[in-house]
């Protein structure tokens, strides 16, 4: 069973509705009794990374959310605002996030406009179970004016150009993370929750 | 690099699809519902949705149209339409919309942005114009008016003072809805959309008048527009020949103007 992270700033009905469409079963968790209880947890997002903090913090999930996915290597999938937590800092407050993954959020600088808006470019660095059935260099949907900037290369695993090349896919271990909205991404984005849905949370 | 985008637009009455043009005069397309899941096969890249009546009859948005709708389109999906406060945002995000768009709200209660923006960020929140050329004057110095209340009541604010104040205030995106152009298939109002692109650092939408591959082209290009709106000629049975995402996008390709491409992968 897949838990959806539910929280008041989140987006966590668009996930449920690909799942469905997918026929993956899944449900909405809210309290740390219900992280506890699956097997699989997304962490969706819209918005600013302080008030995705403050509302995790409010529910007093950051503590269960770091039990299950650092200790337990229980696969994980961030989206969007759910790629930016994961690292130890985000500018846009600026705030301290869950410090999962070595790395900073950082703003686009004002060479494009910003946010970006739209369907852009992933190129993926290695072959990764998530993004097995992908077409080469597919497009998916953004919506971001703040990037992550991992520490280690190694955790990149899709990156994008928008005024900078920026990290738009993270795995490391059994966590993953995209940048787009992979809800919101056509087929593409439904191929890689589908493959979620059965990732044993290794690199192979 | 970031693609243009091409946006269908739905003005639903009773959970159909209607037709206006020049904001009036509304024919019946098609259920919202069937409509989203062709235009989703068709590898559209994102939808927008008002509920025409809902500002007029003081009610809430009609939810059960915004989740059929989600239930069956994974790419983006903007709601507007008789938004009052957060409390109406929050109730429309949560039945499966990304996006909220305000037009003649934001123009009573300029604070809805700002508000709307720090609840759900400004990445959520679109600020939609009805705008129209009246000539250049003292008090509209781009010679173009904001209009209100399905483009019936004049507002005397200028159309770039406007979207300069929106973009401040919160709002991720601009529509620019040429009142003129809407429904007449004779191509954006580029001197407006290109002066909004200008004004602004946000994504500006050409919205109002797209009848052919070349309107658009020239929306996205000469009117420095990031997305274009697109209705009638995907759908109006005003229209001889309604043409499909798929063959648009071509023909933009075609145009030099960088598009999503179409892409071949197996059902899920």
């Amino acid at each position: 069973m897949i838990g959806v992270v539910d929280y008041r700033a989140g987006n966590a009905p668009s996930v449920m509705f690909a799942l469905s469409r997918l026929g993956i079963d899944a449900t909405l968790v809210r309290t740390p009794t219900e992280v506890e209880a699956v097997d699989r947890i997304i962490l969706p997002g819209v918005g600013a990374a302080a008030a995705t903090i403050a509302s995790l913090a409010e529910s007093d999930l950051v503590g269960v959310l770091r039990t299950r996915v650092i200790e337990a290597d229980t696969p994980f999938l961030g989206i969007c605002i759910g790629l930016q937590v994961i690292f130890d800092r985000s500018d846009e407050g600026p705030t301290d996030t869950l410090g999962w993954v070595p790395g900073v959020v950082t703003r686009f600088p004002a060479t494009d406009r910003v946010p970006q808006i739209g369907w852009n470019r992933v190129e993926f660095s290695r072959p990764h179970p998530l993004t097995v059935g992908l077409p080469a260099d597919p497009y998916c949907y953004f919506v971001n004016s703040f990037y992550a900037a991992p520490a280690d290369p190694s955790a990149v695993l899709g990156t994008t150009s928008y005024s900078v090349d920026f990290c738009s896919m993270v795995a490391r271990g059994n966590i993953a993370a995209t940048q787009f909205h992979a809800e919101k991404s056509g087929e593409v984005g439904l191929r890689i929750l589908a493959n979620f849905a059965t990732w044993d949370g290794r690199e192979c | 690099m970031l693609t243009k985008r091409l946006i269908a637009c739905f003005d639903v009455i009773d959970g159909r699809v209607t037709k206006a043009q020049n904001f009036q005069d509304n024919i019946d397309v098609a259920p919202a519902a069937e409509l989203a899941q062709r235009l989703y096969a068709d590898q559209i890249d994102e939808i927008v949705f008002y509920d025409i009546l809902a500002s007029a009859q003081q009610r809430v948005i009609d939810l059960d149209t915004v989740r059929a709708v989600a239930e069956h389109v994974f790419v983006p999906f903007t709601v507007g339409g008789g938004i009052r406060d957060l409390d109406d945002m929050f109730t429309v995000l949560k039945a499966g919309a990304e996006k909220i768009s305000i037009d003649s709200m934001a123009v009573r209660n300029p604070d809805i942005i700002r508000a709307g923006a720090e609840a759900f960020g400004n990445q959520c929140i679109v600020l939609s114009t009805q705008v129209k050329q009246v000539g250049v004057s003292e008090s509209l110095p781009s010679g173009y008016e904001v209009f209100i209340d399905g483009a019936r009541t004049a507002t005397g604010m200028d159309a770039v003072e406007w979207v300069k104040r929106g973009a401040d205030l919160g709002a991720g995106e601009i529509v620019v809805n040429s009142i003129d152009g809407d429904g007449t298939a004779a191509g954006y109002d580029l001197a407006i959309t290109r002066a909004v692109a200008d004004a602004v650092t946000v994504p500006v939408i050409a919205s109002g008048g797209a009848g052919n591959v070349d309107h658009i082209a020239a929306g996205l290009t000469e009117g420095g527009a990031s997305a274009a709106i697109i209705s009638s000629i995907l759908y109006s049975p005003r229209l001889d020949r309604n043409v499909g995402v798929r063959e648009l996008k071509a023909g933009l390709a075609e145009r030099k103007v960088h598009m999503r491409p179409w892409i071949e992968i197996a059902p899920t």
